[in-house]
């Protein structure tokens, strides 16, 4: 199977401006019925985009002109906390986003995000804050990300470098499949199999 | 240096033991002993499917049906929703399909997955345990290395037993002393997450220890280890003792005969070593810990009975005082209340956290010759099957609908109510769940955190109330 390689982006950054930001609030439950082909992007934020009567909210960050075709998202620590659903990951996926950026991601998010072609980019708080603020003051302001590289480029010019496990960058760049990978592994899992059953009998 | 004399955490042995192979980047391919497997995993399958595959190890793999199915009846035909309905009806079929075992509606083993898993014994010390929910780090209250996944590592464990992961750091939370009369496992865990925050261990995996958790029933751990995902660990550890042999002891998947005694001579060695090092330790005084309940909308935002609500002008960092102040506009709730002033009007015991026997009967007790509230709807979700006939072996069922909660079926219900039972917008519930998001029982719903004996108090006189107003005279 494979994925859309992640090389470089270059797109407009939406400021979502929320600590723990769970993956409810990015996908509501009553959405986890839906099978995979569905768009969810159109279930992305629900109840943060629209209002009860179904309306959108102005108010909204994705909702203003300026952000519209964003793909990057500039957020606050702990991003995607809370439950495992990787619906949370197809919904920002599906919507166009292609990174997010936050001083940190709820564990299996972020591991849900690097299977989905979502990078997950995790820098100082300081400087994720500072990002945060120059979005918000300039919709529209753009930031660059070359993964190769391991770089991204703030609206203002500043360069900062980020980690990510070398494996996943390599599943990005190519937009290779782990399991693939770990399918051609089987003769490993096999002869554990074998110690265990041994150990157990 | 011999490693065999560096000591170990117990997290540190778990892990070598399962450890297949380490690639080039450092992730280390896990073997994973147990795989749980609910009604959310039709994804998974679907992955598997496209790929022609099949389960690798389907007497590795445990099914039960709790996300999807209502607690009103136990027919799924009364799904009105079909896709729903097509998500409980998948896992059967999956299951069927690869020869997993299947507990189904028709059968009273059906349950919550971390309320089945150690009630059948399926959940042994020194295993790992993985399922596609992140509640799954509830298992490592008897000592299993047991953490929620995605759909595709679902999908990737159904397919090679394995999982790729990249070893994380280790926390130890050390609770000591004795708790109060009225403060129970809930009120740890939720004073922990108050202390340590939702992001507190994220990328840890936690180890719980000392004598107020060692002085816990298997039960009361189980609670802690639910709610590490809260704290932002994968993972949460207790060590196996007597405590957890004994509640193993006899359930239907647990070792037996000449295996017992030998698991529980292999299980004894797991604890951490005298003088093992952890990345991070907290310590905890339970004297100080009090009935907790939360006011906002993270399980961090917990306060005792006996507090306030936050004011915002109190916070100096101007971040803080705007999530503040949006939480408390999502909560309704004005600054400085005290939190016994604040009526609800749902009240849910029941979950993964708080649905087992242990729980309800100390639910009961408070209700026992009481009336629910005016205008409350009080309900009562047992965590499995045989939770609901073990609680009406016990007549507790009687003092519940005696008191006008209404006695349902087992599953998952109102927790995230991802089977349609959520409250309407603006209904404030105190719940004995895990989660107080936004919406997250119910699109504008306001959820308060809490222990089952203080969900019970708050059914029966319609506010927040401290439970030990409440069981002052009564015997406990």
């Amino acid at each position: 199977m494979s994925l859309k390689p992640f090389q470089t982006l270059d797109a407009v950054a939406v400021p979502i401006a929320q600590p723990n930001l769970d993956t409810d609030q990015i996908l509501p439950a009553r959405y986890l019925q839906k099978p995979r082909s569905n768009n969810f992007g159109e279930y992305l934020f629900r109840d943060l985009r629209f209002r009860k009567d179904s309306s959108e909210d102005p108010e909204f960050v994705l909702n203003k002109p300026a952000y519209r075709n964003g793909q990057i998202i500039v957020a606050e620590r702990n991003f995607g906390c809370g439950s495992s659903r990787e619906h949370a990951v197809w919904a920002l996926y599906d919507y166009g986003f292609r990174a997010v950026i936050a001083p940190s991601f709820g564990d299996i998010f972020s591991s849900n995000a690097l299977k989905n072609g979502l990078l997950p980019i995790v820098l100082p708080e300081a400087i994720v804050s500072e990002m945060l603020a120059a979005v918000q003051a300039a919709p529209g302001s753009r930031i660059k990300v070359d993964l190769a590289e391991q770089t991204i480029v703030a609206p203002a010019g500043a360069v900062h470098s980020f980690d990510i496990d070398p494996f996943a960058k390599h599943c990005l760049l190519n937009g290779l499949d782990e399991l693939d990978y770990t399918l051609s592994l089987l003769e490993h899992v096999a002869e554990f199999e074998q110690r265990l059953d041994r150990a157990q009998s | 240096m011999d490693m065999s004399k560096t000591p170990r955490t117990m997290f540190e042995k778990i892990w070598s033991r399962h450890r297949i192979m380490e690639r080039p980047d450092g992730q280390v391919l896990l073997y994973v002993d147990r795989h749980l497997i609910q009604d959310g995993s039709a994804p998974a399958f679907e992955m598997l499917r496209q790929r022609g595959i099949t389960p690798r190890a389907p007497h590795r793999t445990f099914a039960t049906p709790d996300h999807y199915v209502p607690t009103d009846s136990r027919d799924l035909a009364v799904i009105a929703d079909v896709e729903k309905r097509n998500m409980a009806n998948a896992l059967m079929q999956d299951a069927a399909r690869a020869g997993i075992k299947f507990f189904g509606l028709d059968d009273p083993r059906q349950g919550i997955l971390h309320v089945v898993g150690p009630e059948q014994g399926l959940s042994w010390p020194g295993s790992v345990i993985v399922c596609g929910d992140s509640h799954t780090s509830t298992h490592g209250a008897l000592g299993a290395l047991a953490f929620g996944i995605g759909a595709t590592e679902v999908c990737q464990v159904l397919a090679a037993q394995s999982l790729w992961q990249r070893k994380p750091k280790t926390m130890r939370i050390s609770v000591e002393g004795q708790l109060a009369p009225g403060v129970s496992a809930k009120d740890v865990i939720l004073a922990i997450i108050a202390k340590i925050g939702a992001a507190g261990a994220t990328g840890h995996v936690i180890e719980y220890a000392g004598s107020t958790i060692t002085g816990l029933s298997m039960e009361g751990r189980l609670t802690v280890c639910n709610m590490s995902i809260e704290a932002g660990a994968r993972a949460g550890l207790i060590a196996p003792d007597d405590t957890t042999f004994a509640y193993l002891a006899g359930r239907p998947f647990s070792p037996a005969g000449r295996d017992w005694e030998q698991a529980i001579a292999q299980w004894r060695t797991l604890p951490s070593d005298a003088g093992a090092s952890f990345d991070r330790e907290v310590t905890l005084d339970a004297s100080e810990i009090e009935p907790m309940v939360t006011w906002g909308t993270s399980p961090e935002d917990a306060v005792p009975i006996t507090g306030r609500v936050p004011d915002p002008d109190a916070e100096s960092d101007v971040r803080k005082r705007e999530v503040m102040l949006r939480a408390l506009s999502y909560m309704g709730l004005v600054p400085g209340t005290p939190m016994t002033d604040i009526t609800v009007d749902r009240v849910f015991i029941g979950s993964c956290t708080n649905g087992r026997i242990e729980d309800l009967r100390r639910a009961a007790a408070v209700v026992d010759g009481r009336k629910v509230a005016p205008g409350v709807e009080a309900w009562v979700v047992p965590g499995s099957g045989l939770v609901k006939a073990q609680a009406e072996a016990e007549g507790l069922d009687r003092i519940f609908k005696e008191a006008g909660f209404q006695w349902r079926y087992a599953g998952c219900s109102m927790c995230l109510g991802t089977n349609g039972e959520v409250g309407a917008p603006g209904e404030r519930c105190a719940s004995t769940t895990n989660r107080n998001f936004v919406g997250r029982q119910g699109t504008g719903v306001r959820t308060h955190l809490l222990s089952p004996e203080m969900a019970a108090a708050a059914a029966v006189t319609g506010r927040l109330t401290d439970i030990r107003k409440l069981t002052a005279g009564r015997a406990e």
